[in-house]
């Protein structure tokens, strides 16, 4: 059943238990210098509040934790092994210079309160980003302290009422599409709205007269992907804009799939009033494993005035400093300034492409998904005709029938040695196959993925049982999720004796 | 590949745009960079910054020895560039890492469940009182005003449209929050009641008196830990509800604040409450052992705006980083880690107190980091320690003004006797300066 998969073979990797298995009192991984000072007697100095044990933490040796995350980190599937089209994920390479720029001393030592005589390099970095990421989305401002895309929205989102509240009323309710992200409702909910769904029309678009029925003085925002997560750019986002301008509404545009219209176009110059960036989408900084990210917020004009504090300021002498004396801002949403480390590695990213190659990189996004969509259309069921940009949603459709689900199809693709598309989302596709290639895959990756792509609808088609059984070649076969929820074991504990 | 999909340029992908918005020329950006002139500029910026500098910062980013393995482990492509373990057959990797992490630290916290990160401690905070009131279906929260004052700004963010009414409770003369005047601000409309343990000040608070109080009035009890490190000495929160920490002690460079790794832990009962992701154990179809993501229908992807926060990304690869240095440490490292902390900072406030300044918060106990008053503003003595390139405490005067002229000092492993007496010599100086002064103007 696997003489067709040419990307990938079986090879032997190493069990490993928990580290707490493999404990032992008296081994250690560590050596202190002396101490320089006199000792001090924990148990005088802090009475009752003095600890005597640390419970079960680990006792092992240096090459112990080596081995042992060496060994973990097999087990996993990453960029670097090879396509991760997770769709919305923007999955691309991350460049290694990132990780060295980011690591040099003076930029990972910096402590964030140090005077700012001696933090210029850092405030210069992050003055550059501003002002690139500014010209990139067309803003007029930008805040760069938000940790992740849903804390950005939170940040947008604040903003907006910040605004609305200024002009006399924050309104009630948010906009938000049936294909947005579960983020956009969830942030909305925590800024203090109630969320309003808007259904999309067959081209999967926002349907213009429903949005002019549904806008009125109670709506603060509509909160809109662009392109959405059907990979479909919203081709009157100017009417759009033009609808909730003329209620007196904001757009706030998620640019969670910023990589299709870096270069191209700037959201700014089509209407949008706030959108928040991913630096670890479209700006490349790396995922692990779920995080860290980085949610730059950018905003138009009228929305400056509310940034988070603080905001970098160049000072009389020309040295850059925080401003944090902002009367009307909607206060901190983290504490120091963002995810510093991420704005290293975003700019050097920005650097690294220029003008021509941001453009270059959205084209060829764009262009890969395209060729996806060419060559899998009529296997796999296009609910969506519209054309694509950076990813194309397809649906189980013809599969189904076979009783074969999106998931099913999923971990079969594991087997080719891929990791999967993004599954069952969006939720206006029944079944959906969310496909995002990025910019990074040659085509000969692209052709060994829309083989075995292929080969999986054949394979559905006459061996239905074979698909159904994935994954087969992993460690583990499927994991029981089920289980896993009902009776919740979410730490190690200690083996006890009846 | 245009010709294949039957396009004849990659403009015409672009022709959904209407035309008056796309760009016709370059963004104005700077022209590409070589690889080498990448590394170049970056190099330049690092030594705009102050290199070579021994810090006394703490204030909610710690200074600690960061082990080589950390990085080492951290920077292989099979942890950096995956991303969240949605698939589990290929991501057992950062699953059991997780897993390990989780439990990790609820052996350090003493809750029963810890979820697989937050962004930080100050965002975590804010979730901490959220999670308070939905488990209690109460509004209102009370937060001691010794919680680091950039968290209580993140959750004033947080609060103010959530109908989370905030109060703050005053400090005390021993630099703890005020017992009673706690007690009197907590009603029976409370959530929750935030403390910071060890808190601003460095001062370790009294845990179980504050939660045989909260607790009488049915409120819960959320601590923050800011540093990490003092768990390896300092008794856990065990009387908490829920614990809301920053990791970043636990090997992850102070990098100008940030990323770091918060993380929040609870007691059982509350497990369908906590937000962020949650790594559990299961099997295979063969029985085996592996890790799923699960009790993901608390998180925003399946409930929306029903979800209990709207947390998506989170601080895995820190996470990891953390974990990597919790095993490296370990049962023992950390515990005499954090005594070579607490013997470097006792030895210090003794060094500076012999000098002329004022130790505040004498009585209660305090880890690594403490408050000195000064006769000079901090500012003056700061710049001068700047010149032999010392950077000397935090100044307490934004924060709380009514302090005047007080600074707060760390110090951990990595400060040395010669640094900590250099400063003590300068402290010395300017008060016999200060001294000499009043002397001419009688």
């Amino acid at each position: 059943m696997n003489s067709k998969i040419e990307k990938a073979a079986t090879h032997i990797n190493q069990n490993e238990g928990l580290i707490f298995e493999k404990s032992s009192p008296g081994k250690k991984a560590y050596k202190l210098p002396p101490l320089d000072v006199p000792e001090v007697n924990a148990s005088a100095l802090l009475g009752d509040t003095a600890r005597e044990d640390l419970g079960h933490m680990p006792e092992v040796s240096e090459i112990e934790i080596i081995r042992h995350f060496t060994r973990l980190s097999t087990w996993n599937y990453a960029v670097d092994h090879g396509m991760y089209p997770l769709g919305s994920c923007t999955m691309k390479y991350n460049a290694r210079v990132n990780e060295l720029v980011a690591r040099l001393g003076g930029l990972a030592e910096a402590h964030p309160y140090q005077p700012e005589k001696i933090s210029q390099g850092a405030l210069r970095i992050m003055k550059m980003l501003s002002e690139q990421l500014i010209e990139i989305t067309g803003m007029d401002a930008i805040t760069l302290q938000p940790a992740a895309g849903a804390h950005g929205e939170m940040t947008g989102i604040l903003l907006v009422r910040a605004y609305l509240e200024s002009q006399g009323n924050p309104r009630k309710k948010i906009l938000v599409p049936d294909s947005a992200h579960g983020t956009n409702p969830a942030t909305a909910a925590m800024c203090g709205y109630a969320v309003e769904n808007l259904r999309s029309n067959s081209a999967g678009m926002v349907d213009i007269a429903s949005l002019e029925a549904q806008v009125n003085e109670d709506v603060a925002a509509l909160m809109l992907t662009n392109p959405n997560t059907l990979g479909v750019f919203e081709q009157e986002i100017h009417k759009i804009a033009d609808v909730l301008h003329a209620k007196g509404a904001l757009m706030y545009m998620d640019g969670a799939n910023m990589n299709a219209l870096v270069g191209k176009v700037r959201p700014g110059d089509f209407g949008a009033d706030v959108m928040h960036l991913n630096l670890h989408k479209t700006f490349s900084t790396p995922h692990g494993g779920g995080g860290p990210g980085s949610g730059p917020v950018a905003c138009k004009k009228i929305l400056e005035p509310f940034l988070p504090t603080p905001v970098i300021f160049s000072k009389p002498d020309g040295t850059l400093g925080f401003d944090y004396d902002r009367p009307h801002s909607i206060g901190r949403v983290r504490m120091f300034y963002g995810n510093f480390g991420m704005f290293v590695r975003a700019l050097a990213y920005i650097m690294a492409n220029g003008p021509e190659g941001l453009r270059q990189t959205t084209e060829d996004a764009v262009l890969n998904a395209n060729y996806i969509r060419k060559h899998l259309e009529g296997l796999y069921e296009l609910p969506y005709k519209t054309p694509t940009m950076h990813e194309v949603v397809f649906s189980d459709k013809v599969q189904t029938k076979k009783g074969i689900r999106t998931g099913d199809i999923a971990k079969r693709l594991i087997d080719y040695g891929f990791h999967p598309y993004t599954v069952s989302f969006p939720l206006v596709v029944p079944g959906a196959l969310m496909i995002e290639p990025t910019e990074s895959e040659s085509k000969e990756e692209l052709d060994q993925f829309i083989d075995a792509m292929k080969n999986i609808a054949d394979e559905a088609e006459k061996s239905p049982e074979v698909v159904t059984g994935a994954p087969y070649r992993t460690r583990l076969t499927r994991l029981d999720e089920t289980a896993a929820a009902r009776k919740p074991v979410l730490r190690w504990k200690p083996a006890t004796r009846s | 590949m245009l010709k294949e999909i039957g396009v004849n340029a990659i403009g015409d992908f672009f022709a959904v745009i209407p035309a008056e918005y796309r760009l016709t020329g370059d963004l104005n950006i700077p022209r590409s960079y070589a690889e080498s002139e990448i590394v170049e500029f970056f190099r330049d910026r690092a030594a705009e910054n102050g290199q070579g500098y021994t810090s006394f910062l703490g204030g909610g980013a710690y200074s600690h020895y960061r082990p080589v393995v950390i990085d080492s482990l951290a920077s292989r492509g099979e942890f950096f560039t995956a991303y969240t373990p949605y698939q589990p057959e290929i991501s057992q990797g950062t699953l059991q890492a997780i897993f390990e992490f989780q439990t990790m630290i609820c052996e350090l916290t003493g809750m029963d469940v810890a979820n697989a990160s937050m962004y930080d401690g100050s965002t975590g905070a804010a979730e901490g009182l959220m999670m308070a009131v939905r488990v209690t279906g109460r509004h209102k929260s009370v937060i001691a005003s010794t919680v680091h004052p950039e968290y209580r700004e993140v959750i004033a963010t947080y609060a103010r449209h959530q109908g989370m009414p905030l109060t703050t409770a005053p400090y005390g003369k021993n630099g703890r929050v005020d017992l009673e005047a706690l007690d009197r601000l907590i009603d029976n409309e409370t959530a929750g009641v935030l403390i910071q343990s060890p808190n601003f000040f460095g001062v370790i608070e009294d845990i179980a008196a504050i939660a045989d109080m909260v607790h009488k009035k049915g409120a819960l009890l959320v601590v923050s830990i800011a540093e990490a490190i003092s768990l390896g000495i300092v008794k856990p929160p065990a009387e908490a509800d829920i614990v809301s920490m920053e990791a970043q002690s636990f090997g992850v460079p102070v990098g100008f604040g940030g990323p770091y790794c918060g993380v929040m832990a609870t007691r059982e009962k509350f497990i369908r409450q906590i937000p962020g992701r949650l790594a559990g154990e299961t099997v295979d179809r063969h029985g085996k052992r592996g890790f799923v993501l699960t009790l993901s229908t608390r998180e925003q992807h399946i409930r929306r705006e029903k979800a209990t926060s709207n947390i998506c990304t989170n601080q895995a690869l820190v996470a990891l980083m953390c974990n990597i240095y919790m095993t490296i440490y370990g049962k023992q490292g950390l515990k005499e880690l954090a005594q070579q902390n607490l013997a470097k900072a006792h030895y210090a406030a003794q060094q500076f107190k012999k000098s002329g300044a004022r130790l505040l918060f004498e009585e209660a106990p305090f880890f690594n980091e403490f408050v000195i008053q000064t006769e000079v503003e901090t500012k003056a003595i700061n710049d001068r320690l700047l010149e032999q390139r010392i950077v000397g405490g935090l100044p307490l005067r934004k924060f709380y003004p009514e302090m005047g002229s007080a600074s707060l000092w760390c110090c951990t492993e990595t400060i040395s006797r010669a640094v900590i007496d250099a400063v003590a010599v300068e402290l010395e100086a300017t008060t016999s300066k200060v001294e000499a002064a009043q002397e001419v103007a009688r």
